[in-house]
């Protein structure tokens, strides 16, 4: 119905747009002379099929919002009392999918009860009844906004500006989508864990040092909340990450940018670059079968116990994802350093290395924070990795060799599987999502800062 | 003047041969510490060429070892069976038809009731018959013939009936694909020597695995499962990635009918529109900031809004298409901003100049010239999309689901989170593989993707 509807309307702007476009030519009169015309016909075209299109889907997208809602109170004004007094939500949708079976003439299997099937009826008209009326309702919107745009048409009328007012609107309409996305995350995040914190103290959260949610099948928040070893776990792998990643990242860019001939970077640059294209499932994948197993044997050649999955094995591979990552932003940095600086070192006799240590490294030095604040930033944040390759032990060690539980792996262990919306244990996702949330931000916000304050500086 | 007075006031008047000697040990100092700071460049110099290697390395590490696990489960055992349709083992009425007076449901009720008596067949006997009848001295080992395919086969049998009834009484080669294990087996995924009460099989089992295989019954071919079937649980031999692929091609509709245009729109609105005031810089900030925001928030965004609180259906692409495609927004408006700004002011100054409104200068003159650096920017955006698993574990999407989505309203899983399941499937030997494969596939649709948009940059690329 909504589909034949929404191919009628269509047809009907297409008209609209033709009925818009000879009107203004007709105005423009003998030899097409556009001249006479505020806008080019096309504008006024566009105009009432704008005038047509407009209202006829807005009041379809209201309708469609509402209808349901209506209907259902429908079927329970047939409901007798007694029955009425029993319905939860669940069984409240069954009645009604059952109405609704009988009223299409799909049927039940058993036999309907005397009300269900009066509510049929009545749904059945009122539903065929609805679906004239909106069809009627739409198209008509439709024509009134046709003709009322059409009268509108005439050899003075702005319809470029118009349209471009419109089309402006629209756009800046798009742009709020960014701010709605930010407003959603931080109202979301915000309203479920305040619910959580209704079931647990946020002291108990922000400085427990043990986690041990329990089970949301017992229906009780008992249980320890206690963010600290998440936290501490996050911070090692993350850590470790970095370790990896700053040393080699930044040698790279600084071999790539200062050392290397052109041939060989622009090869190598983009070789290494595939490394930021691969989903981080395939790192947690290529961690899991062989990063960790391979660091399980190598520690049992030399004597040392090691987890196969481990802060480690986690911490290795995350920093292999983020090595492209520093690289590419400190080489943008690194080549943002002016020719003269270097220059001058040169020529006062320091050798290159001498010229990167002495004079690049500290002018970029700024810039080279911002890229391991945004590289600490994503190692943070990282999910599928840990969740594969950490293991997941919430104790509060300092031994990067055995397991660790991170704050994102914890957010999906606790979404995924048989949660209660409701519980604490599905709830402390979102304020551990805040938390990660709010700590990302924080990153964020310095080092965009940084990295913009230093462009500005050589620009 | 200064300067000669300095130095006759620093330095004592030296005799040429003191002089002689200073500058000679000045000398020896410099080219002892050059030799050292030669070396201290050379040694900085191969830091940088071993950094680089190494993240050559890590490249070919990955890529070789995904390949290596992954290339040889496209290959699969298999068995080429002449099936003969036994109307005495088929013994089931005709397909019931609707009949006057019967309402749906109950010709539905009818219906079940025909497709359960349908799957009661001993289709299984189909298959050991047929395997039979290419060596009759298998005829002894009929029972352990009975493990050595996957369970689906006789499913597949019974669709192929219910397909074309007129089967009945014919002989058709048909594919029968081996059981996991009996695959395990003979690839040598499992350790031969391990001992029995390791074994998944039993040793007989095993030696006729051998056996069927030495005489060229039982061979390994092309595994065509992996991409036309959905996974599967009961018969993991033929668990495959078309449920997923559908799951994501669903899902990148949706983001590139979603997030591109609005992206692409405020990425204009901000660039050529906007009054530089107070609530653009915010919105500046706010997506640069939105770019860098985990994804797994965007999961939690999506399970709080689109499954909390609109009460869209959990596991369908519909909600993770929504939700990849505001976490690909700030991407897209971030590479559409920049081959924007990268479109020179003489074009935009050169339509005004010549009468045009702002809009028409926009669509007309700069966008045309910037489509090539947007077109990139968009792809790249789907490829991010393709590849992220956090969020959709949070809205659900890591259900098993053994069919193929046929809408964006069905239950699905994605490609990567088809990796996330396998990953931890229990029968580790066999879906390793899998895993690997898998992944070698959506690696191939990515760099696919990626190539595509590095061809479109190459090709279209206008340097000013």
């Amino acid at each position: 119905m909504n589909l034949l509807l929404i191919g009628v309307l269509l047809a009907i702007i297409a008209i609209a747009y033709q009925i818009g476009l000879s009107k203004s030519r007709n105005l423009a009169g003998k030899g097409n002379n556009s001249a006479m015309l505020h806008s080019r016909p096309g504008y006024y075209g566009a105009l009432v099929a704008l005038w047509c299109a407009i209202p006829a889907f807005l009041i379809l997208i209201v309708w469609n919002l509402v209808e349901p809602t209506i209907l259902e109170q429908v079927v329970l004004s047939h409901v007798p009392a007694d029955v009425a007094a029993n319905l939860n939500a669940a069984s409240t949708s069954v009645l009604v999918d059952r109405v609704q079976a009988l009223a299409s003439g799909f049927g039940v299997t058993d036999t309907p009860a005397a009300y269900e099937l009066a509510a049929a009826e009545q749904l059945a008209k009122f539903e065929t009844i609805g679906s004239y009326i909106k069809l009627a309702v739409v198209i008509c919107a439709a024509l009134i906004g046709l003709l009322w745009a059409k009268k509108r048409v005439s050899q003075q009328y702005r319809a470029r500006n118009q349209v471009e007012k419109i089309i402006n609107i629209s756009l800046a309409l798009c742009s709020g989508v960014a701010i709605l996305t930010t407003v959603g995350i931080v109202m979301s995040m915000f309203g479920e864990a305040m619910r959580f914190f209704s079931f647990v103290s946020p002291m108990d959260f922000f400085f427990g040092t043990q986690w041990n949610p329990g089970f949301s099948t017992t229906g009780s928040a008992d249980g320890e909340y206690g963010l600290l070893p998440l936290l501490w776990g996050t911070l090692l792998v993350s850590a470790i990450a970095l370790l990896v990643a700053v040393p080699i990242g930044l040698m790279i860019a600084i071999y790539l940018a200062e050392y290397a001939s052109p041939k060989f970077r622009s090869w190598a640059k983009p070789t290494i670059e595939v490394l930021a294209g691969i989903p981080t499932i395939v790192y947690g994948v290529f961690a899991l079968m062989i990063i960790g197993p391979f660091l399980k044997s190598a520690g049992a050649l030399l004597g040392i116990d090691i987890n196969a999955t481990s802060a480690l094995t986690a911490g290795l591979v995350m920093g292999i994802m983020i090595i492209p990552f520093v690289s590419s932003l400190s080489d943008d940095i690194i080549t943002q350093v002016p020719r003269a600086l270097r220059d001058g070192s040169l020529g006062l006799g320091a050798t290159k290395s001498e010229t990167i240590r002495k004079v690049v490294m500290p002018a970029a030095l700024p810039g080279i924070i911002g890229a391991f604040l945004l590289a600490a930033s994503r190692a943070i944040g990282e999910t599928m990795i840990v969740v594969l390759a950490a293991g997941n032990s919430p104790l509060l060690h300092a031994n990067p060799l055995e397991a660790v539980a991170t704050v994102t792996m914890t957010i999906v262990n606790q979404l995924t599987g048989d949660t209660d919306f409701a519980s604490p244990q599905a709830l402390v996702a979102f304020a551990l999502g805040l938390t990660l949330f709010v700590i990302t931000l924080c990153l964020n916000i310095v080092a965009l800062y940084i990295v913009r304050k230093y462009r500005e500086q050589y620009d | 003047m200064s300067t000669s007075n300095t130095t006759s006031m620093d330095q004592q008047p030296l005799d040429p041969r003191a002089a002689a000697e200073l500058r000679a040990q000045r000398k020896q100092k410099i080219e002892s510490s050059l030799a050292k700071r030669h070396r201290k460049e050379s040694t900085f110099r191969m830091f940088g060429l071993a950094s680089v290697l190494a993240g050559l390395f890590f490249v070919v590490l990955l890529f070789g070892s995904i390949l290596a696990k992954g290339l040889p489960a496209f290959w699969q055992s298999s068995m080429a069976v002449p099936v003969y349709f036994d109307p005495s083992i088929i013994n089931v009425g005709a397909q019931p038809k609707q009949q006057a007076g019967e309402s749906p449901a109950q010709f539905n009720d009818r219906m079940i009731a025909w497709q359960t008596e349908m799957g009661m067949v001993d289709w299984d006997a189909l298959i050991v018959n047929g395997i039979v009848a290419k060596d009759a001295a298998l005829e002894a080992k009929r029972d352990d013939l009975g493990y050595m395919y996957t369970s689906s086969e006789a499913y597949r049998l019974r669709d192929m009936v219910l397909a074309d009834p007129s089967l009945i009484g014919q002989t058709k080669e048909v594919k029968i694909l081996a059981d996991a294990n009996v695959d395990v087996w003979l690839a040598g995924n499992i350790d031969r020597d391990l001992p029995a009460e390791q074994q998944q099989l039993s040793p007989e089992i095993r030696q006729l695995a051998d056996d069927l295989k030495a005489q060229g019954i039982m061979e390994n071919t092309f595994n065509t499962n992996i991409f036309v079937s959905p996974d599967s649980r009961s018969s993991p031999a033929t668990s495959g990635l078309a449920g997923a692929f559908m799951g994501s091609l669903f899902m990148m509709l949706i983001v590139i009918f979603i997030s591109i245009p609005i992206g692409v729109a405020s990425a204009i609105y901000l660039e050529e529109f906007a009054p530089k005031n107070v609530i653009t810089d915010i919105i500046e900030v706010n997506i640069n900031n939105l770019a860098a925001v985990p994804s797994i928030v965007f999961g939690l965004l999506g399970a709080a809004i689109f499954i909390g609180w609109m009460h869209l259906p959990l596991s369908a692409p519909l909600v993770g298409g929504l939700v990849l495609s505001l976490m690909t927004l700030p991407t897209v408006i971030i590479t559409t901003r920049a081959s924007l700004k990268a479109v020179p002011p003489s074009i935009r100054q050169a339509a005004l100049g010549l009468g045009a409104s702002r809009l028409q200068t926009v669509f007309h003159h700069v966008l045309p010239l910037a489509l090539p650096g947007i077109l990139t920017g968009a792809i790249i955006g789907v490829a991010q999309a393709l590849g992220e698993t956090a969020p959709l574990l949070l809205i659900g999407m890591s259900a098993f689901v053994a069919s193929v989505p046929a809408s964006p309203f069905d239950q699905s899983t994605a490609l990567p989170v088809q990796i996330f399941l396998w990953q931890g499937n229990e029968l580790r030997n066999f879906f390793e593989g899998r895993t690997a494969a898998a992944i070698i596939v959506l690696l191939a649709l990515m760099i696919g993707l990626n190539s595509l948009a590095i061809w479109l940059r190459k090709k279209f690329e206008v340097r000013w």
